[in-house]
């Protein structure tokens, strides 16, 4: 019983490791700011989810179980697409991307929304 | 008795959530926690009511379940194509795209879900949405098919979340 535990954990471990090393990678690699944010969102899901799989698969072979990585896992899950969404409507509204193609049945995007003066306040230096 | 015991829980859903919170962030499953998980779980809900005037009426749990499954499969999925896009596809071959998806979705609650399941597959990220909140804006780390792609959101993600909220 033990060493299917500890087997399940080393193989838990080694593709959450293995996805969060892609995440990084890819993190590294690309080369615009969009793309970029692709990356950290792998990492948040199957790299984290798997390493918190292998903290309760090991919990349960040492015998006291532990399920708050539940837990962890769904405010991770929470919280992630927010952040992801905030980073995203940074770029656009610095214009650190390609502009978005107009939406459908509205006159523009809510980050674009801003009120004509504020095209007269000085940009943030970059 | 049925007034009394709207007013008791308010939210019924998130009662049975924060207690079930409390067990776990206490780790082990006692009959006082369960009761004091269950406390938090009245008190809380009645002292926010107030910030929920327009909270969905009803969510079918049943199909919530089960697009909560086709989720995670889907992320399952998505993760390993996109670390083979990440090893394999290099930079200039790449081809991002901007995705423009029309929302029948109005419940703000029902939106938010929408976005972050988005956000959740691998490949994809929602970046924006429209002034008025008919449209959101989606970005895509590689594609050869744009509008497959808006029309997959749209009839597996979107199709299934209007029936969860009616």
């Amino acid at each position: 019983m033990n060493e299917i535990g500890d087997i399940a954990t080393a193989l838990c471990l080694l593709i959450g490791t293995g996805f969060v090393t892609v995440g990084a990678i890819g993190l590294v690699r690309f080369n615009d700011s969009m793309t970029r944010l692709h990356a950290p969102t792998k990492v948040g899901t199957v790299g984290i989810g798997m390493l918190l799989l292998a903290s309760i698969i090991h919990s349960v072979t040492l015998g006291e179980t532990s399920i708050h990585e539940l837990l962890i896992m769904a405010f991770l899950f929470v919280t992630a697409p927010i952040s992801a969404h905030f980073v995203a409507k940074v770029n656009i509204h610095r214009r650190a991307c390609d502009t978005p193609p107009k939406p459908i049945r509205d006159e523009t995007w809510a980050t674009l929304n801003a009120p004509e003066n504020h095209a007269e306040i000085p940009d943030t230096p970059r | 008795m049925t007034g009394f015991l709207q007013r008791l829980f308010p939210h019924p859903l998130l009662t049975v959530l924060l207690a079930i919170v409390w067990v776990l962030l206490q780790n082990e499953v006692t009959a006082g926690m369960v009761v004091f998980g269950l406390i938090l779980g009245i008190i809380i809900p009645a002292m926010t009511a107030v910030w929920w005037p327009d909270r969905p009426s009803s969510i079918r749990l049943g199909r919530m379940f089960s697009y909560g499954l086709i989720v995670i499969w889907d992320i399952l999925v998505a993760n390993v194509e996109v670390a083979w896009i990440v090893l394999t596809v290099p930079n200039s071959k790449l081809k991002p795209a901007w995705i423009v998806v029309p929302l029948e979705l109005t419940q703000p609650e029902a939106i938010t879900v929408l976005a972050g399941t988005i956000t959740l597959t691998p490949g994809t990220v929602s970046a924006d949405l429209s002034t008025e909140g008919h449209s959101l804006l989606v970005h895509v780390l590689h594609t050869d098919d744009p509008d497959g792609v808006r029309d997959e959101i749209k009839t597996r993600y979107e199709g299934r979340l209007l029936e969860i909220f009616t």
